[in-house]
């Protein structure tokens, strides 16, 4: 019984994300965008993994949209920034490799229904994916916070004002 | 603790593959930057599902260290990715990424 919620799950998150890149106003996107990802972290809460579930709506849904719609309502897209997305959309461009894509994708659904599992339902407790983390995969932590290191460091020097007329001048 | 029993493990990676493929869509057909990056997200969350499913399968914490590593990932790549809409808005006073072609010459 408990499956049947999987596939509900699943249904949301995927019509969720077919509106977010079909859409033209950019919020009306980000909404859509962070009901798919609440709908992920309802799989992952079935899949036996609270912890990870946890994180995708603190992390995803709360810290990443919210840098979103920060930048969404600085910049104050108009009218004009809808009507030229809508203009972008048109089928004739990008028919060819989506046609291309669906025979990849066929192929690889041939593949993973011809290999059968199942998910073991024993859910995996916070405390031993700690454990896990601060033991074997200690290297990894370091290597990530070196990397939120340099993504700061990048994102400050990127943000700076001062940076386009300072380009002007050398050239 | 709640959790369903028996969800086959090929059904997930189907929504994976799905979520990933959408994604990959939206980078193609897109043009705004800010599109593009939700894209880019909705990728490595399809990633970070499949790790996720396939810890689950054997029970092990290393899909949801992996997850996180994705994670961070994530978090790393749009704030980069936001600075550059920011730069690119400042410039060409549009979000068009066909409006970064410079380097091409």
């Amino acid at each position: 019984m408990e499956v049947v919620l999987f596939y509900i799950a699943a249904s949301v998150a995927l019509a969720a994300t077919v509106q977010v890149i079909s859409r033209t106003n950019a919020t009306h996107a980000l909404i859509y965008l962070i009901v798919s990802l609440l709908a992920i972290a309802v799989i992952f809460y079935l899949l036996g993994a609270p912890f990870a579930a946890a994180l995708e709506v603190v992390i995803y849904a709360g810290a990443i949209m919210v840098l979103f719609v920060f930048v969404v309502m600085m910049l104050n897209l108009g009218e004009s920034a809808v009507a030229r997305e809508r203009g972008w959309l048109n089928a004739r461009m990008w028919i060819g490799p989506t046609i291309l894509i669906f025979i990849l994708l066929l192929e690889l659904l041939y593949v993973l229904v011809g290999t059968p599992g199942s998910t073991s339902g024993v859910a995996v407790s916070p405390k031993a994916v700690g454990e896990a983390l601060f033991g074997g995969y200690i290297l990894a932590v370091e290597l990530a916070s070196i990397l939120l290191l340099a993504a700061l460091v990048g994102a400050y020097h990127l943000g700076r004002r001062y940076m386009g007329s300072r380009r002007e001048e050398i050239g | 603790m709640f959790t369903a029993v028996g969800i086959p493990l090929e059904h997930v990676f189907i929504l994976a593959g799905l979520l990933f493929l959408i994604g990959f869509t939206g980078v193609l057909v897109r043009r705004n930057v800010i599109f593009l990056l939700m894209s880019l997200e909705i990728m490595m969350n399809a990633c970070g599902l499949a790790f996720v499913a396939a810890g689950a399968r054997w029970a092990e914490a290393d899909g949801q260290i992996m997850y996180m590593l994705v994670l961070s990932l994530a978090a790393a790549e749009v704030a980069v990715g936001l600075g550059l809409v920011l730069q690119l808005e400042r410039r060409y006073r549009h979000l068009d990424i066909d409006a970064a072609s410079e380097l091409s010459g």
